[in-house]
């Protein structure tokens, strides 16, 4: 499923404007510790973390993470938005628990 | 091809710039994706740690035909337990660069897992220097 459409599910606000939204997700990885997210998250990958601080744009980019999903109404950092767009790393946030995300990804066959 | 980098020293805002600036240039080059990975992993984990342990430094970097030569070197206060610092969940990060999503031990890790070869120089107060391996083809 593309990023765009993953977004619409969720009833995600993409911050990030058309940077790459027809990425083909693949799974979804949810992790706050970013060697953690290094070492296991899958080559395009969904990826829900609750920073919004500027490295995770680098995470993201290093670890071939297709999009980022920021949850719980946390509003990403300007910075970190230029960041991603420069980067080409869509950031997905919505009002929605991680747990709500994961369930609507599994609903949507990812 | 060489390429220098200067690593700030606790801006971490920056932090992974020299990293990301080498993966485009082997993107560009045509490296197969997995080779890729493996060096910008272990090259992004020895940067943050020069910038939250070592103090800052700078990063030396070889590309040939064959291989990628990451030198990641810092003058900081070295590591003084080398085994113990290799295990996975061993850190002695501050809770403010936890609460950043760093910290979680598992850097070094990382590092030996994805490099092809690693090599870490280190001594107390005279800093750290971290060499990576990765083979284009193999
Ligand atoms: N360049 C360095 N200079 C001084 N100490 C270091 C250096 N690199 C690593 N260390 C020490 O080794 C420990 C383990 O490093 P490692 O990268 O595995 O984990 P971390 O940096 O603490 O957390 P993470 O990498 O998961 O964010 C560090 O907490 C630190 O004590
Ligand atoms: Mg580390």
């Amino acid at each position: 499923m593309k990023t765009a459409e993953l977004a619409a599910k969720l009833g995600a606000t993409i911050v990030t404007g058309k940077a790459g939204i027809d990425k083909e997700i693949k799974g979804v990885y949810c992790c706050d510790l970013l060697s953690w997210v290094m070492s296991h998250a899958g080559k395009d990958s969904a990826w829900i973390t609750v920073h919004t601080h500027m490295n995770i744009v680098a995470v993201a980019v290093l670890s071939e993470i297709a999009c980022i999903i920021i949850p719980e109404g946390i509003e990403a950092e300007e910075a970190t938005i230029k960041k991603a767009v420069q980067e080409n790393i869509p950031i997905l946030c919505t009002g929605l628990t991680a747990y709500e995300v994961c369930c609507i990804a599994h609903d949507c066959g990812i | 091809m060489n390429l220098h980098y200067e690593i700030p020293s606790d801006d971490l805002a920056h932090a992974g710039e020299a990293s990301s600036s080498v993966k485009k240039m082997l993107v560009q080059l045509g490296i197969d994706p997995v080779r890729i990975k493996k060096a910008a992993v272990s090259m992004y984990e020895a940067e943050i740690n020069a910038v939250i342990h070592g103090g800052g430094g700078s990063a030396e970097v070889t590309i040939d035909s064959d291989k990628i030569v990451i030198r990641i070197i810092d003058n900081g206060p070295g590591i003084a337990d080398l085994e113990l610092a290799m295990q996975e969940g061993y850190t002695t990060a501050s809770d403010d660069i936890r609460e950043m999503g760093f910290g979680a031990g598992m850097g070094l890790p990382n590092m030996k897992r994805y490099a092809d070869e690693l090599d870490i120089q280190t001594r107390p107060d005279k800093g750290t220097i971290v060499t990576i391996v990765v083979y284009f083809h193999q």
